[in-house]
């Protein structure tokens, strides 16, 4: 049987497979020798045929029959074969497999060997994938290890203790007094590795203990920075960041709920971000855990203000990266120090426009939290000029963000009937559909707005009628103040009946418009019929869409059909549309030619659920002709997400009422 | 903690991967292609941290990447690692350059020729998931003893095994009983077989 070939030559035949099948018929065929040859119990070549095997898990293919070959590698006495098999199990095995706590007698022994690296590739590889059953015998080794005078042992078995920890956590009190000397370790190395371990172990709740930690902590910390160039453990100029940043987070963890520690930190935080010099990322790394370490716990607040002045500068640095943590930084800290971070607000609204989608998305959300009723004007101006150029992902939350905004801090009626108007013409299709009906409302209450938004809304009808939210709304307001639109109320010039009717019409057969949309149209159009002279002409169109395919349609041109064919040769006909949206009422009315209306006030917005109450409304009629009082009642509500519609009709008003 | 390190070429081939947590075979292909269309569709100018796929953890989980030639190298943590932090050990003083220290300027093949070699220098430095040195030379200090012990062993141990294959694939030609040259004869004594 030829030796088997080395990885490099394996790794350089696979290299020439043209095809995906040619690379598969290649390993297949090297798995089968492989098979064969671990079937040979062949000791000498076993550690490269793992080897190869492994390049082949990489890339994709099963790999699981050499999990055992793993195990007899680890068994053997040579580093060579022990290094593959442990790489090997690390990678095939993992805790669901049984074959894994074969190792446990074998790591056993290696942890006790004599040579330091075989000691060290049994701490990796309990480390990395040790069950808990594995880290609860083998935790008396690792807590030897922990006291050894080797340093490079002690390292790795402070991280395995981590690991041990965090799956037998009873296991914590056992390594606590070793562990504590590690602090005064000179070898930075170890001290990481400890106050990682640290780092774990408290976030599980054991702070009383590592109080004692504290002091320590921070000389170590203080002595990174005082210190001068230590070649070692120097980083562009700047001792050990990485120690640095894990003693700044060991120190956010400790001061999180403790305000004296708290108190205590305060001296060394500042001394740490004045003194760190940020014309490289690895200052900047120590800065953003410093900011990050003062927010998180109790400091006083010319430190917060001074984290975020930091957070501030970063968002003027070049570097995408830390102007992306900042934003993020800076966003979960508004809730809390909003003055401070308005101070930053023109360099956050510069971020809108920068080229990468995640930190404008940031940037949008910080700008929403730092609108209030100062800066709303220009804010509002930034925010809609964003609007009008950003990606389409962004444009629905923009949208629904700038209505929360407009909403609670409008200056004017008319500058939130404008903004919302923007909104419309330039996002309309990304806005929510319950925008619609508020800003009905909106435009509702507003009185004397009527004349102004009607008009506005007709000239954006001409320019666009695709964006279905904007043409709702128009045709409702239409529909209700039609008479405003042509009657000399407006400041600009006028359209005549027959342009408004056009338009309408053109709604209702346009391809852009969805059936929503046709059925506001068409009642906008019905209600013109008591206020434009060319009934003539609105009748036509009702009759046409007597026998339209869509039934919501159908039925309303049926209704407005049986109104004009009923009460055609009585013009005294009261219709009085009474629409309750149970949020918000609204009533509006249509008006005959005999009869002369007013209506009070209902007594009340709410009509109370489960018959609790009535709503009233008193409506007093002139009716100097003497003619017959019928009234129509169409009731349009929704139950439970579906339109319901309620028609009754009264005609038994007594004779002495209009006689 | 670090969930996984990934290094994969331009076209999303695997170059290296190792992960700190289990996942069956299929779902670590999946992570390293769903993790390639992530990151080979970002800019070049845009920032080095994405939110990770589904597969590997959602929300808590991030990705930071670095692209360097031909190969992007990505780093999956969680929340409790600093960004900035993660971002200078890919790039400043410790993965690149150490590899480039190990392998005199390090490019492509060399990854591709000596994975177990980087899986080694790789357990210098991160170990469980989490960082266990940080120092260059430390590390390589510690990489080339281990070397040079494998290195020890297979010299004497591996010869004869090396020996043995050369001889056994020697295509021995049928020995002659008599030679003769001239007038000069010799007897080739009988050579046991060397099976």
């Amino acid at each position: 049987m030829p030796a088997p070939i080395r990885l490099r030559e394996l790794i350089r035949t696979i290299r020439t497979a043209r095809t995906q099948a040619e690379e598969r018929e290649m390993i297949q065929k090297e798995c089968a020798a492989i098979r064969s040859s671990f079937r040979e119990e062949d000791n000498t070549y076993r550690c490269r045929n793992v080897a190869k095997l492994l390049y082949m898990h990489m890339l994709g293919y099963p790999a699981h029959f050499g999990q055992l070959e793993c195990l007899k590698l680890i068994a053997s006495q040579k580093f060579t074969d022990k290094r593959i098999g442990y790489l090997g199990a690390m990678l095939l095995l993992d805790e669901r497999q049984d074959v894994h706590l074969l190792m446990t007698n074998c790591i056993k022994n290696d942890l006790n060997h004599s040579t330091q690296y075989v000691q060290g590739l049994a701490l990796c590889t309990l480390g990395c994938m040790g069950s808990s059953e594995m880290c609860r015998d083998l935790a008396g080794e690792v807590e030897k290890l922990l006291k050894t005078s080797n340093s490079y042992l002690r390292k790795k078995a402070a991280l395995c203790a981590v690991h041990v920890i965090r799956k037998v956590p009873e296991l914590m009190e056992m390594f606590l007094p070793a562990t504590k000397n590690l602090l005064s370790e000179k070898n930075h190395g170890k001290c990481t590795c400890f106050i990682r371990g640290n780092c774990w172990r408290s976030a599980l709740g054991l702070n009383k203990c590592t109080l004692s930690y504290f002091l320590p902590l921070t000389v170590i910390l203080k002595n990174l920075i005082m210190s001068g160039y230590s070649p070692e453990h120097d980083v562009s100029g700047i001792s050990d960041p990485f120690l640095q940043v894990r003693i700044l987070r060991l120190l956010r963890i400790l001061g999180k709920s403790d305000d004296d520690s708290s108190e205590a930190m305060n001296d060394i935080l500042a001394q740490v971000a004045t003194n760190t010099e940020t014309s490289k990322n690895v200052g900047n790394a120590i800065l953003y855990e410093t900011v990050l370490t003062i927010m998180d716990i109790k400091s006083e607040s010319g430190l917060r203000v001074l984290a975020i002045n930091i957070l501030g500068r970063f968002l003027l640095n070049n570097d995408k990266n830390i102007r992306y943590v900042a934003l993020t930084s800076l966003l979960k800290t508004v809730q809390t120090d909003h003055n401070a971070v308005q101070r930053h607000r023109s360099t956050i609204v510069d971020c809108l426009k920068d080229l990468d989608v995640s930190i404008k998305r940031r940037a949008m959300e910080l700008s929403f939290a730092l609108v209030n009723g100062n800066n709303i004007r220009g804010m509002m101006k930034e925010l809609l000029y964003f609007l009008d150029s950003c990606d389409p992902e962004f444009k629905a939350d923009c949208a629904s963000g700038v209505f929360l905004a407009a909403e609670k801090y409008a200056p004017s009626k008319r500058w939130h009937i404008d903004t919302i108007m923007r909104v419309l013409t330039t996002a309309g299709s990304y806005v929510r559909d319950d925008s619609v009906p508020n800003l009905i409302q909106l435009i509702t209450n507003s009185v004397e707005m009527h004349a102004y938004t009607v008009q506005r809304l007709y000239k954006a009808l001409l320019d666009d009628i695709s964006q279905q939210p904007l043409v709702q709304v128009a045709s409702w307001c239409i529909g209700e103040y039609g008479d405003l639109l042509v009657s000399g109320q407006c400041e600009e010039e006028e359209p005549i009946q027959d342009e408004v009717l056009d338009v309408l019409e053109g709604l209702l057969v346009s391809n852009l418009s969805t059936p929503v949309t046709r059925g506001y149209s068409l009642t906008a159009i019905m209600k013109l019929s008591t206020r434009f002279s060319s009934v003539n002409r609105i009748k036509k169109v009702v009759s046409i869409y007597g026998s339209s395919i869509d039934v919501e349609l159908q039925q309303r041109a049926v209704e407005y059909n049986a109104l004009f064919k009923k009460y055609d040769h009585m013009s005294d006909l009261i219709s009085l549309w009474v629409s309750l949206n149970f949020n918000k009422p609204w009533c509006f009315l249509s008006i005959s030619q005999t009869f002369q209306l007013q209506l009070l006030s209902p007594s009340s917005n709410v009509v109370p659920a489960l018959n609790q109450g009535t709503v009233t409304q008193v409506i007093r009629v002139l009716n100097p002709q003497k003619q017959q009082l019928r009234m129509r009642i169409k009731l349009t509500y929704t139950h439970k997400g579906s339109p319901v519609q309620d028609l009754a009709e009264v005609n038994n008003f007594p004779p002495q009422s209009w006689q | 903690m670090i969930k996984a390190i990934l290094i994969f070429n331009n076209h999303g081939k695997p170059r290296l991967s190792k992960f700190y947590e289990h996942y069956t075979e299929d779902t670590e292909q999946q992570i390293i292609r769903e993790t390639f269309h992530l990151v080979s569709k970002r800019d070049e100018n845009v920032c080095n941290f994405l939110e990770g796929g589904m597969l590997i953890g959602g929300s808590d989980y991030k990705l930071i990447y670095r692209h360097y030639a031909t190969l992007y190298f990505v780093f999956c943590v969680d929340s409790s690692e600093s960004e900035l932090g993660i971002l200078d050990l890919i790039q400043v003083k410790v993965f690149v350059e150490t590899l480039d220290k190990c392998f005199e300027n390090v490019c492509e093949l060399d990854l591709i020729f000596h994975v177990d070699k980087v899986h080694n220098i790789l357990a210098e430095m991160v170990m469980g998931g989490m960082v266990l040195e940080t120092n260059m030379n430390e590390i390589i200090t510690q990489v080339d003893a281990q070397n040079k012990m494998e290195k020890s062993e297979a010299g004497i141990a591996g010869a004869p095994a090396r020996a043995v294959s050369a001889v056994k694939n020697m295509n021995l030609p049928e020995m002659p009983r008599n030679i003769n040259i001239g007038d000069i004869s010799i007897k080739v004594p009988n050579l046991p077989s060397f099976k």
